[in-house]
């Protein structure tokens, strides 16, 4: 089987050299570039692993390192996250058997004596808002860290294939991806320094990060592929981003069900289709987007469930995979997945006006795939070890660290910047992530009287952004975090 | 706003809200077709229009089009993110410019299955050009001409057979 994607409409893949590797003892195909989690899929696997007390099977939900659900066996290696660890030659990978066992270490990842690296801002999260951060207060000339824990820049951005909305000025009618590669040259030339597949493990006192860096480093005659190190910087900007929400179902946890992000990753970094026939779970913006990039990749979408009585995205995203004749049902959701071992169908169901299946209307779609598109969640762990204040506000995707309209926290020299601070937009995230980045630059006493007008300019678009019907929510409940 | 509720909006609510270009103009030659109903903060439309036919008030407004003013050069058509800008003719024969991101891309001169804003099949078409919409993408705008009026203003989307 190959479910990989050689014709499409906007993309075009460029795949690394031709790798074996071998799964359960069965040799297999992939390319350099590829996650081990990504080869599996083209070669038609589902199940990665199984649950340690029931022995249910489990395949991969976010692809992009946060979710867990992908761990395995590599080269005796337990509990490595495949989405996010690229396949090499002849590496064998193995479904876990039990919790695995941590091997001494092997010289190769050092713990022990970590040395401490300054800077002057440290910027967490390479995706919009990181980049622009980093790029700002390097420019300005402070001396900058951009640490991400993949091992590409851009974020989520990479696997946005439509055109932005928004203005000109802010990218308006390039292809997300496009956005990316412009964004990341940008940084390079900032003077900005950047750590890739670099973990940050927690926040310390005194603004210090523990940080698994990756290699190689060399420490007198020692080289290591990988470093536990400490980063101890003057300003901090946080841009962590957002992980997907998971939706409660009867058979939720097959595989084959999967965050609608992981759907574009595997389809639009990869290329290689994430099922056969997707039934896409929620209207949103995200769920009528990725509906429609499943048909570009050549997945049959057998439909779009929203539990809403309307569809929440924009219209348009919606008007243009119904004219290619897909369903939007609007007051239904997903009761249950079907299949033994991975997702072989669903059972949607229409809803009442006070959110109860109604008897009856119980209907079977044939599916290979099942993808939630149910909304974000901030991912705000660190914030909470720096003591920032977190509020709950719907609007914002839930809990959202109190700040300033510099995006400064309630802790001084901690900022925020993105879908962290707020579910909204990548262009938003974008404008936030300029704002913080000079700021905390400027709190340094780096500044230009040319940095302090944009950043005049763009408060006032983001303001003028989210007056609309759709921005209004996001407006007040920043009210509700305002420092 | 049934448009929510269904995924699809109908002639009738676009006309309501005054996107529809009269017949009369139509019949004069190509003009934009501008389906975007809802205040959603975008307008690189406004900026690509080089005879200032869309305005907007603020970048939350709806696009409004001067039909007297657009010369149907399709400009608009590409750059809109949302793919809700088409092209409609009835000058000499009936034609509507469709954006067209899918593949297989058709052939000139191959007839086409036409369907309509819910994907309803309509007719039968002939694609008399497919046009590269931008760089490095092979998003294009195909021009179908269509047998009858009416299909103008209800063709949005073609199948390949």
């Amino acid at each position: 089987m190959d479910m990989r994607i050689y014709d499409h409409p906007i993309l075009r893949f460029e795949r690394g050299k031709s790798v074996r590797f071998y799964f359960e003892g069965r040799e297999m195909r992939a390319y350099d570039g590829e996650s081990i989690a990504a080869a599996l899929f083209a070669n038609g696997i589902r199940v990665f692993t199984t649950s340690g007390w029931k022995g249910r099977p489990r395949g991969a939900f976010c692809m992009i390192g946060q979710c867990s659900s992908c761990m395995m066996t590599v080269d005796g290696v337990p509990n490595v996250r495949t989405c996010v660890e690229g396949v090499r030659d002849g590496i064998t990978v193995e479904r876990l058997r039990g919790p695995g066992e941590i091997r001494p270490e092997g010289g190769v990842r050092e713990t022990k004596n970590p040395p401490t690296y300054e800077y002057e801002v440290v910027v967490l999260g390479g995706g919009p808002a990181g980049l622009a951060a980093a790029m700002e207060s390097a420019r300005l000339g402070a001396k900058t860290l951009l640490i991400e824990k993949n091992d590409h820049l851009g974020g989520q951005l990479i696997k946005q294939t439509h055109k932005f909305f928004g203005s000109v000025e802010h990218f308006a009618g390039v292809r997300g991806f496009e956005i990316a590669r412009i964004m990341e040259k940008m940084l390079r030339e900032s003077g900005a320094d950047v750590w890739l597949n670099s973990n940050v493990i927690g926040y310390y006192e005194g603004n210090v990060l523990g940080v698994v860096r990756k290699g190689p480093i060399r420490e007198g005659s020692h080289v290591f592929e990988e470093r536990y190190v400490n980063v101890r910087a003057k300003r901090i900007i946080f841009g962590t981003g957002a992980r997907e929400r998971f939706l409660v179902f009867e058979n939720n946890d097959l595989p084959g069900v999967m965050g609608a992000g992981a759907a574009q990753t595997l389809m639009n970094v990869y290329g290689i289709k994430p099922a056969e026939r997707m039934l896409m779970v929620g209207g949103g913006n995200v769920g009528l987007i990725v509906a429609y990039q499943l048909l570009q990749a050549g997945v049959e979408v057998v439909g779009v469930v929203e539990a809403m009585p309307r569809i929440g995205g924009y219209f348009v995203h919606a008007a243009k995979i119904r004219r290619l004749g897909i369903p939007i049902h609007t007051r239904h959701t997903v009761v249950r997945a079907i299949g033994e071992d991975h997702v072989e169908g669903a059972v949607i169901v229409e809803l009442d006006e006070r959110w109860r299946p109604v008897p009856g209307t119980e209907m079977e779609v044939e599916c290979d795939g099942i993808a939630l598109a149910v909304g974000l969640s901030p991912t705000y762990p660190f914030l909470q070890q720096a003591g920032v204040e977190l509020r709950y506000v719907p609007s914002l995707g839930g809990f959202a660290p109190v700040r300033d309209e510099n995006l400064q926290t309630n802790v001084e020299g901690i900022y925020v910047a993105g879908d962290l601070a707020s579910i909204e937009e990548a262009s938003t995230a974008m404008i936030e992530g300029h704002i913080a980045g000079i700021a905390a630059a400027t709190s340094l006493g780096y500044t230009s009287p040319e940095a302090e007008e944009r950043v005049r300019k763009m408060k006032e678009y983001l303001n003028e952004f989210r007056s609309g019907p759709f921005g209004k929510p996001i407006l007040e409940g920043i009210e509700r975090v305002r420092r | 706003m049934g448009y929510l509720e269904k995924g699809y909006i109908t002639l009738e609510e676009l006309q309501e809200m005054g996107f529809v270009p009269p017949p009369e103009r139509v019949r004069k030659g190509p003009v934009a077709f501008i389906e975007c109903p809802q205040e959603i903060p975008c307008n690189p439309c406004v900026e690509a229009c080089p005879y200032g036919a869309i305005t907007m008030e603020g970048i939350n407004g709806l696009p409004r089009l001067d039909f007297e003013k657009c010369n149907g050069c399709g400009r608009c058509v590409k750059v809109c993110p949302g793919l809700a800008i088409f092209i409609v003719n009835a000058r000499g024969r009936y034609t509507v410019w469709l954006p067209h991101e899918m593949l297989p891309l058709p052939e000139r001169g191959s007839e086409v299955v036409l369907l309509d804003r819910s994907g309803r099949d309509v007719g039968r078409g002939r694609v008399v050009a497919v046009m590269s919409a931008e760089e490095n993408t092979r998003s294009s705008i195909v021009v179908v001409e269509v047998p009858e009026e009416w299909h103008l203003y209800h063709v949005r989307a073609i199948r390949v057979v």
